[in-house]
C-alpha cells in the first residue's frame, strides 16, 4: 500500500469547519514525522472552490470528489463514495474530524473496507516506526494508546480542539486539485433526509459571556438550580448546564454547554457538580480560567481546572456567594 | 414492531476506577450500571411498543455480572432477553462486538435495532453502526425522536450546535438513541416479579466464535491523563475556601 495519509474534511454549504483545519494539521505533523505523503480529499457535489482553499496548505494533493447525490449528506452516499474512491487511491491512514457527521458513516465505511475506525483520539504517538494514537476513556477518567492491527485502511477521527487550525501551514505552491466523478448507482441511498432546522431561536447567546457558572448531575434536584442561579447572579455571569440537566428540563436546552450544545471560551467558568465527561469538555476547555466544585476529587473536570475545590457544592456555594457578594460590593 | 436493544455494563459514573497491574484496561472489582444511552434506548423501545404492539428483545454481551442489565430491563417491560456471555466480550473491538452481536441473533427478525448512541467506558460510538451495515440494514445515528410512517420510519436526527434534522427512512434499520430521549421509567414490583420468569437465552463465545476474528484495534497503554494544567487544590473549612477562592477570582484570574 502506497505510504499516504489522507485527510477527508467536511463541508456544509460551502464552508470548511474548523475541525477539518485542525485535522489538515494532524496530518501536517504526521506526515512530517513519518515521511508519509499528505494528501487532501473534499466530498460532496459543487465544491470545487473548497478543494481551491485546501490546496493552498502544504498538501501534496487535493482530490475533489463530486457526485449529485452527496448532496444533501446520506451515510449510503459518503460511504459508498469513499469506498470507491479509496479502493482507486489507496492509503494507508485517513484522517478526519470526530464531527456527528463522520461519526454517522466511517463506522460503516470502514466495515465495508473491512477496517477500523479510531475514533475521538486527541494525539499520536510515533516511537521506533510504530503509530499510535491517543484517545480518551471512562469518560476522560484515562486514556489510551492505542494501534491498528489490520491491514488497512486506518481510519482516525480527531476531536475538536486536539490540534491548532492555525499551525496548518501553507504550500509553497497550490497544490495540484484532481476532481473524481463517483457514480453513485440508484438503490444506495435508502435514508431521505429533510431540511436541517433549530428547534428554537437560541434566546441565550453564552458565546459572549465573560463569567459562566455551570452545573451538573451534582445540583441533585430542580429545587437546587436557583442557588447556582444566585452565585452566577452574584458573580454577574450566565447560568449554563451540561447536558443531563438539559434533558430532565431543569434548564432550557439552549443553555446547554457541549458537543451538541454551545461551545464557550468565557474569561471564568466555574463548574459545580460537573464531573466532565468528554462531550461536556469539548464545549469549554477553551475557557480563559476554569474553576471546578466536585466531591469526586478524581473528576476529570479537575484535569483541565485551573483552581480546584474537592467538596461538597451544597457546602461550598452558599458561603461563596456571600464571599463574591462582599468584594464586589 | 419487534425491537432489539443492544445494551451494557459500564463502570459506575462516580465509581473510582484503578489500573490493572498490566495498565492495559481497569480493575474489573468496581460497581457497574447500564450504559445510560442505553437506558433511553430501552425506554425508546418499550414506548414503541406501547403504541404500536410488537416485543422487544434485549441484549448484552460481557460476563455473568452483565445479566443484570437484562434483568432489570426485563423488569422494565422487556419480553426477552439474550445474553452473549464470557469475560472475553470485555475486550472485543466494536467491529467484533457487531459481528458477535449479528451472529447472535441471525435466525431472528427485527424490525428496528437500538443501540445507545455510545458507551461510557470505551466511547468508540460505532457498533451500531458497524451493525447495521455487516445486517445490510440502513441507519441513523443520534436519534431524538421516532415516528412510524407508512412507508417505514422518520426519525429526528441531533447534529451539532443545537440544529436538527427529520429524516425519512425504511424499516428494518438500526438506530442509534441519544440521551434525553425520553423520560426514564421505574420497574415495578411486579415487573421485576415477572422478570423472573421471562427467558433468557444465554449463547457462548464458542458459538458465535466463528463470526469475529482478531481485533483491528489495540490498546497498547491505558493509563492517568497528563495534567495540561497545573491545578490548584483550595482546602480547607468552606466558609475559608470560599475566601480563598474569591481572593483568586479576584486576583489572579481577574474576574471580579
Amino acid at each position: 500500500m502506497a505510504d499516504t495519509i489522507l485527510v477527508v474534511v467536511e463541508q456544509r454549504e460551502g464552508k470548511l469547519n474548523r475541525v477539518s483545519w485542525e485535522t489538515i494539521a494532524a496530518g501536517q505533523a504526521i506526515s512530517a514525522q513519518t515521511g508519509w505523503t499528505l494528501e487532501a480529499a473534499v466530498v460532496g457535489s459543487g465544491i470545487a472552490t473548497i478543494a481551491g482553499e485546501v490546496a493552498a496548505k502544504k498538501v501534496a494533493k487535493v482530490y475533489d470528489v463530486e457526485s449529485a447525490r452527496l448532496e444533501p449528506y446520506t451515510p449510503d452516499a459518503f460511504a459508498y463514495a469513499l469506498k470507491e474512491f479509496l479502493e482507486k487511491h489507496p492509503a494507508k491512514l485517513v484522517l478526519m474530524p470526530h464531527t456527528y457527521q463522520v461519526r454517522d458513516f466511517v463506522p460503516q465505511l470502514a466495515t465495508t473496507l473491512q477496517t477500523t475506525a479510531i475514533s475521538d483520539v486527541i494525539g499520536y504517538k510515533y516511537e521506533s516506526g510504530k503509530l499510535s494514537f491517543t484517545r480518551q476513556m471512562f469518560q476522560g477518567k484515562f486514556v489510551a494508546d492505542v494501534s491498528f492491527a489490520g491491514s488497512g485502511p486506518c481510519f482516525v477521527t480527531f476531536q475538536n480542539g486536539s490540534f491548532r487550525a492555525d499551525k496548518v501551514e501553507a504550500g509553497a505552491t497550490a497544490a495540484p486539485v484532481e476532481t473524481v466523478h463517483v457514480e453513485i448507482p440508484d438503490g444506495v441511498v435508502r435514508n431521505h433526509p429533510q431540511e436541517v432546522f433549530k428547534e428554537a431561536k437560541q434566546a441565550v447567546d453564552l458565546t459572549q459571556a465573560e463569567i459562566i457558572v455551570s452545573v451538573g448531575r451534582g445540583i441533585k434536584e430542580q429545587q437546587n438550580i436557583e442557588l447556582a442561579k444566585q452565585l452566577a447572579d452574584a458573580l454577574g455571569g450566565e447560568l449554563a448546564a451540561s447536558r443531563p440537566i438539559c434533558d430532565n428540563g431543569w434548564l432550557p436546552m439552549d443553555r446547554q454547554i457541549g458537543s451538541s450544545g454551545q461551545t464557550v471560551a468565557p474569561k471564568l467558568y466555574l463548574a459545580l457538580g460537573i464531573s466532565g465527561a468528554i462531550q461536556h469538555i469539548v464545549g469549554m476547555k477553551g475557557a480563559r480560567s476554569i474553576v471546578a466544585i466536585n466531591k469526586d476529587s478524581e473528576a476529570p473536570i479537575f484535569e483541565i481546572s485551573d483552581y480546584a475545590v474537592v467538596g461538597d457544592l451544597f457546602d461550598i456555594v452558599p458561603p461563596l456567594i456571600e464571599e463574591v457578594k462582599k468584594a464586589r460590593a | 414492531m419487534k425491537i432489539l436493544v443492544c445494551m451494557k455494563q459500564v463502570p459506575q459514573k462516580d465509581a473510582p476506577l484503578k489500573l490493572n497491574e498490566a495498565g492495559t484496561w481497569i480493575r474489573e472489582d468496581v460497581s457497574y450500571e447500564v450504559n445510560e444511552p442505553d437506558a433511553f434506548a430501552l425506554e425508546e423501545a418499550l414506548r414503541q411498543k406501547e403504541k404500536h404492539k410488537g416485543e422487544v428483545v434485549v441484549i448484552t454481551a460481557g460476563p455473568a455480572r452483565a445479566s443484570q442489565v437484562l434483568r432489570e430491563a426485563l423488569a422494565k417491560g422487556a419480553d426477552r432477553a439474550i445474553h452473549l456471555e464470557d469475560q472475553a466480550f470485555v475486550g472485543l473491538d466494536a467491529y467484533n462486538t457487531a459481528r458477535a452481536i449479528a451472529e447472535a441473533i441471525k435466525d431472528e427478525k427485527f424490525d428496528l435495532i437500538f443501540t445507545g448512541l455510545q458507551s461510557d467506558d470505551y466511547g468508540y460510538a460505532q457498533t451500531g453502526v458497524i451493525l447495521a451495515q455487516i445486517l445490510g440494514l440502513p441507519h441513523a445515528t443520534i436519534i431524538m425522536a421516532i415516528e412510524k410512517t407508512e412507508a417505514g420510519i422518520r426519525v429526528k436526527r441531533e447534529l451539532e450546535a443545537g440544529f436538527f434534522q427529520f429524516v425519512d427512512m425504511p424499516v428494518p434499520a438500526v438506530l442509534t438513541i441519544q440521551s434525553g430521549i425520553n423520560k426514564l421509567r421505574y420497574a415495578t414490583l411486579i415487573g421485576i416479579k415477572q422478570a423472573k420468569t421471562k427467558p433468557v437465552r444465554k449463547v457462548t463465545l464458542a458459538e458465535v466464535q466463528s463470526a469475529i476474528g482478531g481485533n483491528l484495534q489495540k490498546i497498547e497503554r491505558l493509563y492517568v491523563p497528563q495534567k495540561s494544567k497545573n491545578t490548584e487544590f483550595l482546602e480547607g473549612p468552606p466558609a475559608e475556601v470560599a475566601k480563598k477562592l474569591v481572593e483568586k477570582l479576584k486576583n489572579e484570574l481577574r474576574v471580579i
